[in-house]
Order: C-alpha cells, then structure tokens, then sequence
C-alpha cells in the first residue's frame, strides 16, 4: 500500500489524466462517429463513399499510428508546441478520432436491427419522416446500440494508456514517474493492473444490467 | 441499400435534397484536404531536403528491417494468440468447476488488463524479481495474453451459441467427450466464428505498433529515429507519411486476405450449415450478441454475410 499512500498526489493526477482522455476522447468519439455514422447510412452516395473511406482507412490503422502522428507530425504542421496542455489535447483528439469509427459502425448496425418493417409500417400509418424516426425507429436502435456502446467505452478506458507512451501524464504512465522516485516499479505495475481490471469490471457491470433492462422484446 | 430502413424512395425535393448534402460533403472534404496540403506547403515540407532521406538505400533497408520486426513479432503472437484461445476456451467449457472457475477468472483478467499495460510488467516489473527477456518477447507475450483470451471468448461463444442437438447426437453415436469437442463442436464453432477471429488477428497486427512505446524496434520506432535525423533535415512528417502509409497497407493487406477466406468459405457447403446452426439461436441472444456477430460481418465488409444478415433478413425484404 506504501507505493500508493506515500505518492497520492501523483495518483491523483494520474488518475485524472486518465479520467480526462476517457472523457475528453470519448465525447470527440461520440460527435464524429455520430457525425459518421449518419453518413454511412445517408441516402446521399458520395456521403456514404467518405464515411466508409473513413472507417475503413482508420480501423486499419494501428491506435499508436495515430497517437504518433497526432504527437509528433500534426503540432509541427500546425505550428503548435505539443506539451502541457496541448499534448493532452492532441491525445483527446487521436482516442476520439481513433474510436470514432467504432462509435459509428455500432451506431450503424444498431439502425440495421430494425426491422425494415418497422420503418414501413410507421410510413404506412402516415407518420413522418420525423415521427418514424423519433417514434419507431430510434427508440429501437438505442437500446440495442448502448450495450455494443459500452465495450467501445471500455476499449477507449483501455486505450487511454497508448498516451503514454506520448509524454501525457496517466494511470498507464505511473511506472515512469513513480520509478524516478525510487518505488518499485513491479509493485507500481501491478497496483495499475488492479485498478483497470476494477474499473472495466465496473463498466462491464454496467454493461450487463443496462443490456437487462434494455432488452427488445421481438 | 443499407439505408432502406430509415428512407424512402426520394422524391423530386429529396432529390435536390440529397445532392446539394452530396455537394456539402465534397465541399468540406475539399477543404480539409486543402488545408492540410496547404500547411505542409506552408511549413516547406515539399522541399527536396526534406525527402531526401527516402533516395538512401540504406534508410530503405532499415525501414525493411524495421517491416520484418513488425511482421515477426505479428506471425508468432498470432499463433500463440489462436493455441492459448483454444486452451482458455476449452477450459473454460470444461464440465469440472474446478478447472471451469479459474480459467475463466484468467481470462477475464487478461481481457481487462492494457495491452500496454502488460508490456510495461514484462519490460519494466519483471527484472525487479529478475526475469529478463528481449523487447521481441515481451511484444509478442503481451499479445499472446491478449488475442488469446479475446479469441478464447469467440471460440466459447461459438460452441455455447451451437444447438444442443449437435452434442446430443455425438454422445448418441458413441462419441467421449473430448471426441464430441474435437469432431463435432470446435469445427462447427471455429467456420461460424472465422470473420470474428480473423478480424482479431487484424487487431493483434495492429497492436504490434504498441511495441513503440518499449522501445521494440518495429517500423514506428525507426520512423521516430529518422524523423529526429538532423543531418536528414529531421523529416518528422514525411517518415511519419511513408511509415503510416506502409503500417495501413499492411493492415489492409491482411484485412484483404480476412475478406478473401471469408469469401471462400462462404461457397463451402460445410461452413454454411455450421452458420446456419447457429443462427436460429442468435435471434434468442442478446442484443450484444446479434450486434457483435453483425458487426463482425460489417468489420471485414463481407457481403454481410454472417448473421448480420439473417438478422437483417428478418424483416420482410430482407
């Protein structure tokens, strides 16, 4: 326990660096896979051709790939100092734009599950564009989008790591810090373990009891 | 069309509609992509210098070192991954609660457990209680311990989702229980199952790139220490461009290849009617399960095939 009551102002930061690329990359995730996901399954062609383009040239891409260009290439393109808070702000953008594409294909499949009938017997009724999609369609895709949503989540917890090996200060990079002071640095790995495995088994937890509550009877 | 859920056939005002969104999309693609030429023009990243690096022999030699790293490192964690997925799996479906209970506590362990995180023990913990290995080793350890407890999740799921009558009608013919496992179940598991384990060694290809960080020399390694090159005129960006853009068609290479099998194994009789086993029942599965399958579909853009569309084809015009 020593490792963590003597340090816990590192802990402490760490823990929120963590929170922060969570948060941050998943809200960028949210908006530009919600953004894409749409595209994917517009009526407009060209739409669906830079969507698809999109995903499939980044789930292609390995998380770190991103991470490096996002860390080391873009900053210099862009005439921006990557450190402090601006290297924090470059890994929020790699995670999001990386997990977006996930964010965007389950979006996309969870539309796929209605049924076509649905859609055609709300048309068939009279309703709206609008009425069939905030009436019938959607309220079904969303409850069998969120489970899918939360393992994406739960990738991106884990992802946030990749950070640091960018000089971005997170639970992945205690090992580093807590070694300069001299702790050991298996014992510091190890406490690390331990808190991902409880904070995905959280997520995993609630995961379950949503997919219960949320299950589509059909 | 994927979006027939969701859309009519347009009429005249759709039309225009969806064209002048067409006309958007290419407009701000436009823009992006000027921008970016833009800034590399801007910041003289077409200057001769800059790419000069890339007419040395020598430099193409240690990006193909670098390549042989990475593949190496991706061939041997990708078997491993797939004969740990087979013990975990196997396992976990055991009938001894003893040996059921702990397997499964493991694999969910080493499923929660970063990638990165695991890399960091080996390289970083381990020599603290004086265990030592190369950098190649602990990469391909790290995604052994990861690709094998994901695979041996598909591979369970694949058995548990096969109708019972399959096991039933092996014990009725006389088969033990290792035969009814090894003849019947793990075949029937393994052909439904092959978008998703093919689409994970997609993934561990991917995460060889994590050796970065431990400082294995794979491709990203080397694109750093050239990028840093300052009698090169440090080309940070173009290494960065040839390294991704050989990463990516690397990974695209193999996702190709997932497709093709896929698409072999879709005319092979055999491989259809283990699908279809299964499919029935992953109507009676959770919605994760009916999406993780379509999604498995959809990843490596096979004609839909899998179960994402017999569940699609659950609608009338499926």
């Amino acid at each position: 326990m020593g490792v963590i009551t003597d340090n816990l102002d590192l802990w402490g930061e760490a823990l929120l660096g963590t929170v922060q690329l969570f948060f941050g990359g998943g809200a960028v995730a949210l908006i530009l896979g919600t953004i894409v996901g749409a595209m994917r399954v517009s009526p407009v062609p060209i739409a669906r051709a830079v969507g698809t383009l999109y995903v499939n040239t980044i789930r292609n891409t390995p998380l770190t790939l991103v991470f490096f260009g996002f860390a080391f290439a873009l900053p210099p393109l862009i005439g921006v100092r990557a450190s402090g808070p601006a290297a924090m702000g470059f890994a929020i953008a790699a995670l999001g734009v990386y997990t977006a594409t996930y964010v965007a294909e389950t979006i996309r499949s969870g539309i796929n599950t209605v049924p076509v009938g649905q859609a055609e017997a709300a048309r068939a009724i009279g309703l709206t564009f609008g009425q069939v999609m905030t009436l019938v369609v959607l309220p079904q895709a969303f409850r069998s989008v969120i489970p899918p949503m939360m393992s994406v989540f739960i990738a991106l917890l884990k992802n946030t790591t990749v950070a640091a090996g960018f000089s971005v200060l997170n639970l992945g990079s205690m090992r580093d810090w807590l070694s300069e002071r001299g702790e050991n640095q298996l014992l510091v790995i190890v406490w690390v373990m331990v808190i991902f495995v409880a904070m995905v088994l959280l997520l995993s937890w609630a995961q379950r009891s949503l997919e219960k509550r949320w299950t589509v009877a059909r | 069309m994927s979006g027939s859920v969701l859309y009519d056939v347009p009429g005249p005002k759709a039309i225009l509609r969806n064209r002048i969104l067409g006309v958007l999309t290419i407009v701000v693609v436009v823009a992006v992509i000027a921008f970016f030429v833009w800034r590399l023009f801007a910041t003289g990243q077409f200057a001769a210098s800059k790419w000069e690096a890339f007419t040395y022999t020598r430099i193409w030699e240690q990006i193909a070192i670098g390549l042989w790293n990475t593949i190496s490192a991706f061939a041997l964690a990708a078997v491993g991954a797939l004969a740990l997925g087979f013990i975990l799996a196997i396992g976990r479906l055991s009938d001894h609660a003893w040996l059921r209970w702990p397997v499964a506590a493991v694999t969910e362990f080493l499923r929660a457990v970063p990638v990165l995180v695991m890399m960091f023990l080996l390289y970083y913990g381990l020599p603290v209680v004086g265990v030592r290995m190369p950098s190649y080793w602990v990469v391909v350890i790290a995604l052994v311990l990861y690709n094998g407890s994901v695979l041996a999740e598909v591979i369970r799921a694949g058995v548990e989702s096969l109708p019972r009558g399959q096991r039933e009608a092996g014990y009725a013919i006389g088969l033990r229980k290792s035969g009814v496992m090894r003849l019947i179940l793990l075949p029937q598991a393994i052909r439904a199952m092959m978008p998703v384990i093919l689409s994970q060694l997609v993934v561990t290809l991917k995460d060889t790139a994590l050796g970065f960080i431990i400082t294995y020399e794979e491709l990203l390694f080397f694109a750093k220490r050239l990028g840093s090159a300052a009698t090169l005129d440090s080309p940070i960006i173009p290494s960065t461009i040839v390294v991704g853009a050989i990463y990516i068609g690397l990974c695209l290479l193999l996702s190709g290849a997932a497709r093709l099998v896929e698409k072999r194994m879709q005319k092979s009789p055999r491989v259809r009617a283990a699908q279809e086993a299964i499919a029935p029942r992953l109507h009676d599965g959770t919605t994760t399960e009916v999406i993780a399958a379509q999604e498995a579909g959809s990843l490596l853009e096979a004609p839909r095939g899998t179960a994402g569309r017999r569940d699609a084809g659950g609608g009338p015009l499926g």
